[in-house]
């Protein structure tokens, strides 16, 4: 049996030899791409384009605007004489917030600061098309003006006596985004390259008619089946260790756990998605059909209801049933907890066994739907 | 002019011939659109809690209610010890942790601003930033409900008002991403392999003998998936509209010129993979990689565009979805005119021309 797996597996490996252009495109595309979507994937909120209406023109509207133009938040894209004017840049899209002083706002804020009494309020127009980030913006807006305020009242004026909130974020002190977002790119990239990788490989014999003369020797299913996932884990292990080494090494993405246990699940991972591969090649006819199939019913979902991008314990219940089918999750909660947080087996042992499971599973799967199939 | 129809018609025999793809290039996207509607949002509510409360007094245990009575945390554990604490956020039980110290109600009581302590699982950075801003409004009003006084005047106060989507709902945002990646996976995808596997068939011998002009050969073999990607589009669109009150403030007409321009340069993109790439499996890998995770990460979908490094933004002009998607907002949201549109209709325009172009090269040469 052995012997017979080596002579598959050799097989195999010429066959990718004789494709450059596919061992070319899987070993340097997830390179690139992560190289390349590590620094798209950003859910932070920067230089937001924004226009101002001052309609005061006094020292103390120059200086709250002057806090707007200073902050890494927002770039003032422009400066307009009217209120009606910034319609077109909404509109256009040019800017996503226009900020817009009253007049007569310096002679309020003084009286205010005299009387002790509430002052003016500045207008903020948010194009919401983008509602999540213009959330944000927002809120970065409420913030800037409260700071303001505060230099703006001077030392003088103590309020009631507040909170005095001490909050610490652990893991992502400082909240970026790409410490969480990189590890996740890592983990859908080796998803699409690996499993788009083996969900080829039967219905490629089949097409070809070349399965036919497989069945004919007294290789069996299974032997096929692992003859097929041996060479491609090989190629998928070059990339992880690509797609990990450009983690560490570009993005500096803490690396907190330990570094073997990072390597062993993602071979976990691995048999899971190579597995699922070759799951759909057995279940389609043509190449075309595998293509559609791995897509539609397979990569997508997975990459939408993972908590890739989307949290998990925001969706409806029914929902989040049908995520814990999703390998990808797992695999998710095991890189994000040794990237982030550096934990260790004792915390991600469910995670662990729910890949091991799967992975078997869809093996055992492949190789049963292969033996119905003549 | 005959030799476009011929192809279309053997294509589209081609297509019917195989259920499974037909009924995903169908039926799919629409059913696609209804899972992610509803099954994705960043609306964050019911974020876990834990609290350890080491004051145990009146005061103490009512700020505890004030973040158990908000609709954005959920109190699920009260733990003892550090040890304790550090358990929960580890394995994600907790999101967040308040500690209120001992003491808090004596210094609150002398007039003074207690501390209290907020640990926040940064680990998804846009929860966490939301999460903080959640906790320091509680804090705040919090405060005032403690000492009893009024709340302190505001110096300067904002006044925000949200154009287009006033509510600043999710889905209002979301779906147009969605139908914009959901129709460019299916364009490219249905014709990635179209060409390519004529050739690994050895049909392609057999057109090449064919009176059939390479021009109409490329046309023929798009003409029939661009029928159906649109009806999957339109379809996609109703639905949004009927099930997500997707608003439609614009002219249907323009939503139909944006939407076909898209699926032209889309299906292009499939076709000139299809001439480059020998195999199937290298066709498909190629066509995974420049559309499923550029159209989710590129577009301006879900990550802004404004806040990637600039060179990104560069990379970022030759997704033709970014461009979709900013007619699409355009007309659907906004209910803008062509005098707004034509810049991202014109983007989509050269994008197609240029792959086509990049085609028909590629296959006459071969």
């Amino acid at each position: 049996m052995i012997g017979r797996i080596r002579t598959l597996v050799w097989k195999e490996f010429l066959e990718l030899r004789r494709t450059p252009q596919l061992l070319r495109l899987v070993l340097v595309a997830p390179v690139l791409q992560l190289a390349m979507l590590g620094y798209a994937a950003t859910t932070d909120v920067q230089h937001v384009p924004i226009v101002v209406v001052d309609g005061d023109r006094s020292p103390a509207s120059r200086q709250l605007l002057e806090t707007f133009a200073a902050s890494p938040y927002f770039d003032v894209v422009g400066e307009r004489m009217a209120p009606s004017a910034i319609d077109d840049d909404l509109e256009r899209g040019r800017a996503w917030l226009a900020v817009l002083v009253p007049p007569r706002f310096g002679d309020d804020l003084a009286r205010a600061r005299v009387r002790g009494t509430a002052g003016p309020s500045i207008q903020v127009i948010a194009d919401g098309t983008d509602a999540n980030s213009s959330g944000v913006a927002l809120s970065y807006v409420q913030g800037l003006v409260g700071q303001y305020a505060t230099v703006v009242a001077g030392p003088a004026a103590r309020g009631a006596p507040q909170l005095d909130g001490r909050v610490r974020v652990w893991f992502n002190p400082d909240l970026e985004s790409r410490n969480f977002m990189v590890p996740g790119v890592l983990a859908v990239l080796l998803l699409v390259v690996t499993a788009n990788l083996t969900s080829m490989a039967i219905v490629r014999e089949r097409e070809t008619g070349t399965l036919d003369q497989l069945n004919v020797t007294p290789i069996t299913r299974s032997e096929i089946i692992l003859g097929k996932l041996l060479p491609y884990s090989l190629v998928g292990l070059v990339d992880v260790v690509l797609v990990i080494a450009i983690a560490v090494l570009w993005f500096q993405v803490p690396l907190r756990g330990s570094v073997a246990l990072l390597f062993l699940s993602s071979l976990v991972y691995l048999v899971c998605t190579l597995g699922l591969g070759l799951l759909v090649s057995t279940m389609s006819s043509t190449q075309q059909q595998a293509m559609m199939t791995a897509t539609f019913f397979f990569l997508v979902p997975m990459i939408y209801l993972s908590g890739f991008i989307f949290p998990i314990e925001n969706m409806p219940t029914v929902i989040q049933w049908v995520t814990f089918v999703i390998p990808l999750r797992y695999f998710l909660v095991i890189v994000r907890g040794i990237f982030l947080k550096g934990t260790g087996m004792a915390v991600l042992w469910p995670s662990f066994v729910a890949l091991a499971v799967w992975g078997v599973a869809v093996v055992v799967l492949a190789v049963a739907r292969s033996s119905k199939r003549a | 002019m005959t030799g476009l129809w011929a192809v279309a018609i053997k294509e589209l025999r081609q297509i019917r011939r195989d259920r499974r793809t037909l009924t995903i290039l169908v039926f799919v996207p629409t059913f696609f659109l209804f899972l992610y509607g509803y099954a994705l949002n960043f609306d964050i509510r019911h974020v876990s809690l834990a609290v350890q409360d080491r004051d145990g007094t009146p005061e103490s245990r009512a700020l505890v209610a004030d973040f158990a009575r908000s609709a954005y945390f959920d109190v699920v554990a009260a733990p003892e010890s550090d040890r304790q604490i550090d358990a929960l956020v580890d394995r994600g039980t907790a999101r967040a942790v308040l500690v209120i110290p001992v003491g808090f109600a004596r210094t609150l009581g002398e007039g003074g601003s207690p501390a209290v302590q907020v640990l926040i699982d940064g680990d998804n950075a846009n929860t966490a930033t939301t999460v903080l801003g959640y906790v320091t409004a509680l804090l705040q009003s919090a405060s005032f409900g403690a000492t009893g006084e009024r709340p302190h005047a505001a110096l300067v106060s904002v006044e925000p008002r949200v154009w287009y989507n006033p509510e600043l709902r999710s889905t209002v945002f979301l779906v147009p991403g969605l139908i914009a990646f959901i129709s460019m996976i299916t364009a490219v995808i249905s014709t990635a392999l179209s060409i390519v596997r004529e050739k690994e068939r050895g049909t392609m011998e057999q057109v090449r003998m064919a009176p059939v002009s390479t021009t109409a050969f490329v046309a023929g073999k798009t003409l029939p998936y661009l029928v159906l990607s649109q009806a999957g589009a339109l379809a996609i669109i109703a639905a949004a509209m009927v099930f997500f009150d997707l608003p439609m403030r614009g002219n249907w007409l323009a939503l139909f010129v944006a939407i076909t321009l898209f699926l032209i340069g889309a299906l292009g993109t499939g076709l000139f993979i299809s001439t480059v790439a020998d195999t199937q499996d290298v066709a498909f890998q190629a066509a995974a990689i420049v559309a499923l995770l550029p159209t989710l990460i590129l577009s301006g979908f879900i990550f802004p565009l404004s806040s990637m490094p600039v060179v990104l933004q560069w990379i970022s002009a030759l997704v033709p979805a970014r461009y979709f998607l900013v007619a699409l907002r355009g007309i659907v949201l906004k209910g803008l005119g062509l005098e707004f549109l034509w810049p991202s209709l014109a983007a989509m325009g050269i994008y197609a021309l240029a792959v086509y172009a990049l085609s028909a090269v590629r296959l006459a040469r071969q």
